[in-house]
């Protein structure tokens, strides 16, 4: 069936392709999509990624529990969103298959690997016939692969097991995607060399799979046609490709270093914030203290425990952990120390969708604690802006002596788009002077007098001479900080507490809208900025006035929030949660509020919102 | 100006437990460490003796007072930082170790001491202090137990004996309750003792041996609730009755007890008894070793419910390393292996560059 002939023609441009990689839990998709967006990261494309994984580690092989997807949009131009629906499905089996299949359009480009179509793994996922003959496939660009026999007779001059073997057969996809899109291969065999260092016959394996898969395309007929995408020319300057959690990892080193101050994590593991505490892990030589704590409780006890000493305090979970944190967090308000609190949210309530996305978290950040609690909140808007979110967040937390949240999603944490990376001169400078000396006239210190500015406290660490104090979850008398269960200063220091959230400086919302004429407002917050904007460009590109804007701060709002709101006849808010935002606003503004919400643990596709935009769009813009 | 974090090198197996923390300019009084804050205990309460054994002992260590910290839970027992001066949390119930944790593990050149009581510790924080004890953070815990919720008003905790009826066991409890010298054993502590807290003397003995130990050290202190427990210790308080219950242990000594050492402990079986002295030969009386793990097992095992005998005095102790020395060795380590270049981090091992309108791929050196 190969043929020694090469393609005879040209590669064909595309300027955009989304392929998702779909197969067991066992196989590999993620790893190989990975890999895939590192070599279009490479070769300068724009990129957006999503990951698609069932929480079990190993559901039971070959059925449509276990499937696990990578979806990969790469562009020559700047896109938005890991994209729609894919133009290229690689299905490992066929509970892979029968899963994906519905999101492939007609015409799409389907590879399968013939070898996993046995009468065994169709029954297991309920296919009668196989699709392989059965003609349903028809509407589609099959190729028909033997990938995993294809492999392991490539492999067998190495004399690996076959199970050994037959592990690589990602690594042929790869190669042949890799030919398939013209994308260069010596990253991809360098990597292999060095992920599998200690173990060279299985990086070897890998190596030749990859190449294998490569020639394969090279050689055969039916893949006759290969691809281009071309780089895509963004903004000037350096870039590489990062994901949420990694970047919100670094967004809190630089924050530390910017501050001077040692970094302290205490974390518990939780899908799908663990990757920051791995991260962070490696990342000892930048004076990072790493505390895997006995549960979500020690770790922001440990992380406050730590703030208290003089250290930049973290905390990182996901929503469930967060229930459990928000005593702690109390503690924080009523002690006024810095304190950073990271949500990675998942789909819930409880247990819920550890690893899908949701965005249900806001008003649990928002309000989910005991008592007039206010702490600022902070949300990401893609995964290379989780960094400068999580150095605003400790500028937050350092300035105003607070806790603060810092809401990122699965969809942040797991995807990865192209980041261009700062220089560290033109980070903030995010230095804290701590207290040293008394600060009344006769010589007292007062660890609750206030910055006139910032209404923040002191920050006297212990170890300090002359400014030992007790601190503690008891009502504070104003100044002196002593326990005071007075009416009128609990009043005043609830309103205090209040008025430093308040007075929190947060930039202006910034609004697009081209022509200033736009009757419709799209406003977004965290990671459906991406979806959001992909939408209001089709709307536009279609003939319709809407404009955009997307918070990043939570709480307190910016300060144009209620005038931008009442500039335009509809808002609209998409979310992946019931209304949250929405409720916060009309809440706070009394302004009406259009909801537009999502909760399938998925994100919100391009195509989609637009359609679920343009009532809106089209009602306006009847000439009056 | 900052306060220097600095964190200097060791070989934690040698060091005690203050010897990071910075010696006293000068000789320090229990007035020193007496804070402006009125005492709001019940008259009678055990506190107020702990309070003044512990503020007594602490210019014995010869440390900075400002290197002294305190941290407590929830209870009346967790009030006890207000009356100190000294830095001091008084947190939440019952994450007193795990804040502790925190700061222990980033500020070397403290003295931390967690107050905590029967309910905070072994109930809603049991989970913080075995996990603590476990990994042997720096610090010094002072449970002081009275076996009753105080501060609630009366219900049973998790010492309280079987049977006890209170506000929320009208017709007795029937909850088994845990012993804290073999909950800490359990958890591997390399430090447990335990006090009365009328014994001044034995008290501040154990005290100073617990805050010189380095890793955690766990003081279970007896301490009587006069409103809601009253004369739950009396048994070890009346000369009568102790007399064949109190057994005061020392590290080397053999272990008797009563008027003249008319009682001695032995082995029988896997465990320990108690015999009169004059029936056992000399060399059948156990001589108290810290550092065996199995006789303070059995020695904790002593102490029953009933109160029919309670050892006192430090039952284990033991050197290993700390969580937060070798914390602090693995962050000086990867420091040492050259300074840490952000700009490196940040870049990552794949970059390309767009340059007016070009991507220029940059090949990795």
């Amino acid at each position: 069936m190969a043929s020694p002939v090469p393609p005879a023609t040209a590669p064909q441009r595309r300027d955009r392709v989304v392929i998702r990689f779909a197969g067991d839990s066992g196989d590999g998709m993620q790893l190989t999509g990975d890999r895939f967006t590192a070599e279009a990261a490479a070769f300068g494309n724009d990129l957006a990624t999503l990951p698609n994984y069932p929480a079990e580690i190993r559901a039971p092989h070959g059925t449509l529990a276990g499937v696990s997807s990578f979806q990969l949009h790469f562009a020559d131009h700047d896109i938005l969103t890991p994209g729609d629906r894919p133009d290229v499905l690689v299905a490992m089996n066929p509970a892979a298959l029968r899963s994906n299949l519905g999101d492939l359009p007609a015409g799409g480009v389907l590879i399968l690997d013939t070898d996993e179509f046995t009468p065994r793994n169709l029954a297991k996922v309920g296919y009668a016939t196989s699709p392989l003959d059965d003609g349903s496939l028809d509407p589609y660009t099959v190729h028909r692969v033997a990938m995993t026999s294809l492999t392991v007779a490539a492999l067998e001059p190495l004399g690996l097991g076959k199970k050994d073997a037959e592990r690589s057969k990602n690594m042929f996809a790869l190669g042949l995607l890799s030919w398939m899109y013209s994308r260069p291969t010596e990253g991809t065999q360098r990597w292999l060399r060095e992920k599998f260092a200690r173990r060279p016959e299985i990086a070897e394996a890998n190596v030749v799979a990859f190449r294998t898969g490569h020639a394969y395309g090279e050689t055969t007929e039916a893949f006759a046609v290969t691809y281009e995408v071309a780089p895509a020319v963004l903004p000037d300057g350096t870039y590489r490709q990062v994901s949420g959690n990694t970047a919100l990892a670094y967004g809190l080193v630089a924050a530390a270093r910017r501050a001077g101050l040692p970094l302290f994590l205490g974390s518990y593991p939780i899908t799908p914030a663990s990757d920051v505490l791995h991260e962070l892990s490696r990342l000892k030589r930048f004076g990072v203290t790493t505390f895997q704590a006995e549960d979500e409780i020690a770790g922001i006890g440990a992380a406050l425990g730590a703030a208290y000493g003089g250290a930049l305090g973290v905390t990182t979970t996901s929503g469930p952990g967060l229930a459990l944190k928000m005593e702690a967090v109390g503690l924080a308000v009523m002690t006024e120390l810095p304190l950073l609190v990271v949500d990675v949210q998942r789909g819930g309530p409880s247990t819920g969708l550890p690893t899908k996305t949701e965005q249900a978290d806001l008003l649990q950040a928002v309000f989910g604690r005991n008592g007039e609690a206010p702490v600022p909140v902070v949300a990401p808007s893609s995964p290379a802006d989780a960094f400068d979110a999580a150095v605003d967040a400790a500028r937050i937390a350092l300035t105003y002596r607070t806790p603060v949240l810092l809401l990122s999603d699965g969809a942040i944490a797991n995807g990865s788009e192209p980041w261009r990376v700062p220089e560290e001169d033109d980070l903030p400078d995010l230095r804290v002077e701590f207290a040293t000396e008394p600060n009344t006239d006769d010589g007292r210190f007062l660890p609750y007098a206030r910055d006139p500015e910032t209404l923040a406290r002191p920050w006297a660490v212990p170890g300090t001479p002359g400014l030992a104090h007790r601190i503690g979850g008891l009502e504070k008398a104003d100044g002196t900080g002593d326990i005071s269960y007075d009416p009128a200063n609990h009043e005043r220091m609830v309103r205090l507490r209040q008025a430093k959230v308040d007075g929190v400086a947060v930039p202006d919302l910034e609004v697009d809208d081209p022509d200033n004429d736009a009757p419709v407002l799209v406003l977004g917050w965290g990671s459906t900025a991406g979806p959001i904007g992909a939408a209001v460009r089709r709307l536009r590109t279609a003939g319709h006035r809407v404009a955009r804007a997307h918070l990043r701060h939570l709480v307190p709002l910016p300060a144009n929030t209620e005038a931008v709101l009442r500039s335009y006849r509809t808002v609209v808010v998409p979310e992946m949660n019931l209304g949250q935002l929405a409720f916060l606003l009309q809440g706070r503004f009394a302004v009406p509020v259009e909801s537009e919400t999502k909760v399938a643990g998925l994100p919100f596709g391009a195509a989609e919102l637009a359609e679920r935009l343009t009532p809106y769009v089209s009602k306006e813009q009847v000439p009056a | 100006m900052t306060t220097d974090l600095g964190m200097p090198s060791l070989d934690a197996t040698q060091l005690g437990g203050l010897d990071l923390v910075p010696a006293a300019d000068s000789p320090q009084k229990a007035k020193d460490y007496t804070s402006d804050q009125e005492v709001r205990w019940c008259p009678g309460c055990g506190d107020y003796a702990v309070l003044a054994a512990v503020r007594a002992f602490l210019p014995t260590l010869s440390i900075r007072r400002e290197n002294t910290v305190f941290v407590s839970g929830i209870g009346c027992s967790s009030r006890f930082p207000y009356y100190l001066d000294t830095y001091g949390m008084h947190s939440i119930h019952g994450r007193a170790p795990a804040i502790a944790t925190g700061l222990a593990v980033s500020r070397p050149d403290l003295s931390v001491f967690v107050v905590t009581g029967d309910g905070d510790a072994l109930s809603i924080g049991g989970n913080h202090l075995i996990h603590a004890l476990r990994r042997n953070v720096n610090m010094t815990i002072l449970l002081f137990n009275n076996r009753i919720y105080g501060l609630t008003k009366g219900q049973y905790s998790p010492t309280s004996e079987v049977g006890k009826v209170t506000k929320s066991t009208p017709v007795g409890s029937v909850d088994h309750p845990f012993d804290p010298v073999a909950l800490a054993l359990g958890a591997d502590a390399t430090f447990v003792g335990r006090a009365m807290d009328s014994d001044r003397k034995g008290l501040s003995a154990v005290l100073e041996a617990a805050a010189r130990h380095r890793g955690a050290a766990l003081v279970e202190i007896y301490q009587d609730c006069p409103i809601f427990n009253d004369g739950s210790f009396d048994v070890l308080r009346r000369p009568d009755d102790a007399e064949a219950r109190v057994i005061p242990v020392r590290h080397g000594e053999p272990i008797t007890f009563g008027t003249d050492g008319r009682w001695a402990v032995v082995r029988r079986g896997f465990g320990l008894d108690v015999a009169p002295t004059a029936e056992v030969a000399p060399e059948d009386v156990v001589v108290h070793d810290a550092t065996d793990v199995g006789l303070a097992h059995a020695l904790a095992r002593l102490s029953g419910q009933d109160l029919g005998h309670a050892v006192f005095g430090v039952i284990r102790q033991v050197q290993r390393p700390t969580y937060d020395d070798l914390s602090r060795a693995q962050v000086q380590q990867a420091a040492a292996g050259g300074p840490a270049d952000l700009r490196e981090l940040v870049h990552g091992a794949d970059t390309w560059t767009v340059r007016g309108g070009t991507v220029i791929t940059e090949a990795r050196p």
